[in-house]
């Protein structure tokens, strides 16, 4: 039946093409403003429009496009400052356009999502890597471009068991952000057949910059024997400081040394050269993983209006979620979405600061339909039922 | 004169190896070299140090010249061909990726990456003719065999544009699947091929009403789906045969082009971007960008039969009688 709907919504998109009639989309890109913790190290502070310059860019994208189409994009950028209600703003912007793009904790996208005038609403979330939103606490108005905590985690260990570094300790740092980390890096582990040796836990108050290389030999030189050492620490504290002051000469990998990550200066392949270039004219620094979801979300509505000349928002979901969907996001494979939970598949690169050292999935990594599906939760694994249409 | 007739055959053979072995000119994106390659010994006879990121090749019509698409110096370099010396830059605009050489043998097309714009360089003159809004990243670049007709593709607009030489004017823009890479008129003019990478197929056009009239799409057993990445596309002189590289799946497809079907797939290096004929048209050369090297295909057989190491990352390729 759905099927059938979907046929005919295409069907009746394809003459709206032909016809080159002018359409307009407007979404807005809306921000709350998380305050962020205390880390040790100034060293690389977080920009300012870290993800608003990226919804720009696709913006900026979309109107070339659609110039020779004569279809029109307006994008407004939004943030709500801590304190102010952000569900308001939702509202202010859902009264001008069904199309959101959130910047926002899972909380928030959550009762987004779940207000009366996002009903019918087509919501991209590019800032919350909760498991939840992908599984039981899923919405059907909202699709994820951003990476989920268990497609980064999985990239990881696909990495490490092609390297044969299968016995791993993990540090995690205190926050409850760096708790979800850590569990999603076991589950991966076991997913994927690695051991964890030890698990501690993060605790040290010294400031690290003057002492590290005494703090973390001590701290580590307790870890039973091990290939990598993990560390799950997402606020970018303590992380940085753990790498060549360990007791034992081991790698790190998680949250520095070897990270996945959705995006990052050293992808450089599959043209990707040219979007980071184009990236850096418009926002004056390189692109951050944030950026590149927001970018992958206003090109995916881009993308859906091209192929079907049409700005509303239950044709577009049908045809974001369809088989004929496919975004070239410069990471060498077509993106689609996942059908049970709206996530964006796509493959994970796992840097080095100065290099690419693997993009997931990994050769040998097999999926009896798409190996993208072998990162993050896969059709059986999700509790996600608000997606029906799940064939 | 029994004994003499082998020896003239012998020295006539000869001959005629020489008149017609010729040149491949192979650009190394990251080497920033050419790689020249003898067709007749199939070895690299001559290393030629071009500017940076090399991509785009071509040659002027008495051959004496070669083009380069120096990327990253954002210049298109023009190169004696006898002695491998560069005479002069061209003004290119920002990141030239492709181009192509109108037939008149003095205007280039030129695709500006980094710019969404078709440049128009005249090549005596040294100036820029004209500069042509286009899609973003263009880089398919075709002119149809009657030069009234240059093609822009544009990878993230996933468009083909249809300029007329004439005004500079774009008379169409027609959709194709995602990540076009490469645009070929067939040799009667009549179809445009054009590739789309991410999107795994090659769209026809009717090169008349710009109508499309084929989508062809491929299957290498072992191979998944989204590894099958059409780049360059290469047809025979005859028009009936199409070879198409298909990027990281490591094959190239051989295809009829009246039927659009599939006939062969044929193993090569990794990650395969551009191809050039040998003057005979006897053997075909792909530039593996991965494994560094170029693989010799047996055009008659069908086979990959010989390997060639050059610079790294390969791309272009030219032929030079």
């Amino acid at each position: 039946m759905h099927r059938l709907i979907l046929i005919l919504i295409l069907a009746l998109a394809i003459p709206a093409v032909a016809a080159r009639a002018e359409t307009r989309l407007h979404a807005t890109y809306l921000r709350t403003e998380q305050p962020r913790p205390p880390v040790l190290s100034n060293l690389d502070p977080v920009p300012e429009d870290d993800g608003p310059a990226g919804a720009r860019l696709g913006q900026t994208d979309n109107a070339t496009t659609g110039r020779f189409l004569g279809h029109s994009y307006t994008l407004d950028i939004v943030s709500v400052p801590p304190g102010d209600d952000p569900l308001q703003a939702a509202r202010t912007a859902l009264a001008a356009s069904p199309y959101l793009v959130l910047d926002a904790n899972a909380a928030d996208v959550t009762a987004i999502a779940d207000l009366p005038e996002a009903a019918g609403a087509l919501l991209f979330s590019v800032a919350a890597p909760d498991e939840s939103l992908r599984d039981t606490g899923c919405r059907a108005n909202l699709l994820h471009t951003g990476l989920s905590r268990s497609m980064r985690s999985d990239a990881l260990m696909q990495t490490l068991l092609s390297k044969r570094w299968t016995r791993v300790a993990l540090i995690v740092g205190p926050r409850p952000d760096d708790g979800d980390w850590a569990e999603a890096m076991r589950r991966s582990a076991q997913k994927f057949g690695l051991k964890i040796v030890a698990v501690k836990e993060w605790s040290e108050s010294a400031d690290l910059r003057r002492s590290a290389a005494a703090e973390v030999a001590l701290f580590t030189q307790d870890l039973p024997d091990h290939d990598a050492l993990l560390i799950a620490d997402e606020a970018d504290d303590f992380a940085r400081y753990i790498a060549f002051n360990t007791w034992l000469p081991r790698p790190v990998a998680g949250s520095d040394g070897l990270v996945p990550t959705g995006w990052s200066t050293v992808v450089e392949q599959w043209g990707a050269a040219q979007l980071q270039s184009r990236f850096e004219d418009l926002a004056g620094r390189p692109m951050r993983p944030r950026d590149y979801a927001a970018w992958a979300a206003l090109r995916t509505l881009g993308e859906a209006v091209t192929r079907t000349g049409s700005n509303n928002p239950a044709m577009l979901r049908a045809y974001i979620l369809s088989d004929e969907f496919e975004l070239a996001g410069f990471k060498g494979r077509p993106l689609s979405f996942r059908r049970w939970n709206g996530q964006m598949r796509q493959p994970v690169p796992v840097v080095q600061p100065r290099a690419l050292v693997a993009e997931a999935p990994l050769d040998g990594f097999l999926h009896r339909e798409n190996e993208l599906d072998t990162l993050g939760l896969d059709r059986p694994e999700s509790g996600c039922t608000a997606f029906g249409e799940s064939p | 004169m029994k004994r003499l007739f082998p020896v003239t055959a012998l020295i006539a053979l000869i001959a005629a190896q020489l008149a017609t072995a010729g040149e491949i000119w192979v650009t190394n994106e990251k080497d920033d070299t050419i790689s020249v390659i003898d067709v007749a010994t199939l070895e690299v006879v001559r290393t030629i140090a071009t500017g940076e990121r090399p991509r785009g090749i071509t040659f002027s019509r008495d051959y004496a010249r070669a083009y380069v698409c120096a990327s990253d110096s954002d210049a298109v370099q023009v190169i004696d061909t006898e002695t491998g010396e560069i005479l002069h830059d061209l003004p290119s605009g920002e990141d030239p990726e492709q181009f192509v050489l109108h037939p008149d043998d003095r205007h280039l097309w030129i695709a500006n990456e980094d710019d969404a714009i078709t440049t128009v360089v005249d090549t005596e003159t040294r100036r820029v003719v004209a500069q042509i809004d286009v899609g973003i990243e263009p880089e398919g670049m075709a002119v149809s065999p009657d030069g009234k007709i240059v093609i822009t593709t544009s990878e993230t607009t996933n468009m083909a544009h249809w300029i007329d030489t004439a005004t500079h004017g774009i008379i169409a823009n027609t959709l194709v699947d995602a990540r076009p890479r490469d645009a070929q008129f067939s040799p009667d003019g009549a179809e445009l091929w054009v590739s789309s990478e991410i999107g795994g197929t090659v769209t026809v056009f009717d090169t008349a009403t710009q109508a499309e009239t084929a989508k062809i799409r491929f299957a290498i057993t072992g191979v998944h789906d989204d590894r099958i990445q059409p780049v360059g596309i290469k047809f025979t002189p005859d028009g009936k045969t199409v070879f198409v590289a298909l990027g990281p799946s490591n094959h190239v497809a051989v295809i009829d082009a009246e039927s659009r079907e599939v006939t062969d797939y044929i193993l090569v290096g990794r990650r395969v971007w551009h191809m050039a004929f040998s003057p005979d048209k006897s053997s075909l050369f792909t530039t593996n960008g991965v494994s560094g090297d170029v693989t010799v295909i047996d055009v008659a057989a069908r086979k990959a039969v010989r390997t060639i190491k050059v610079g790294r990352f390969p791309w272009g390729a030219a032929t030079r009688p």
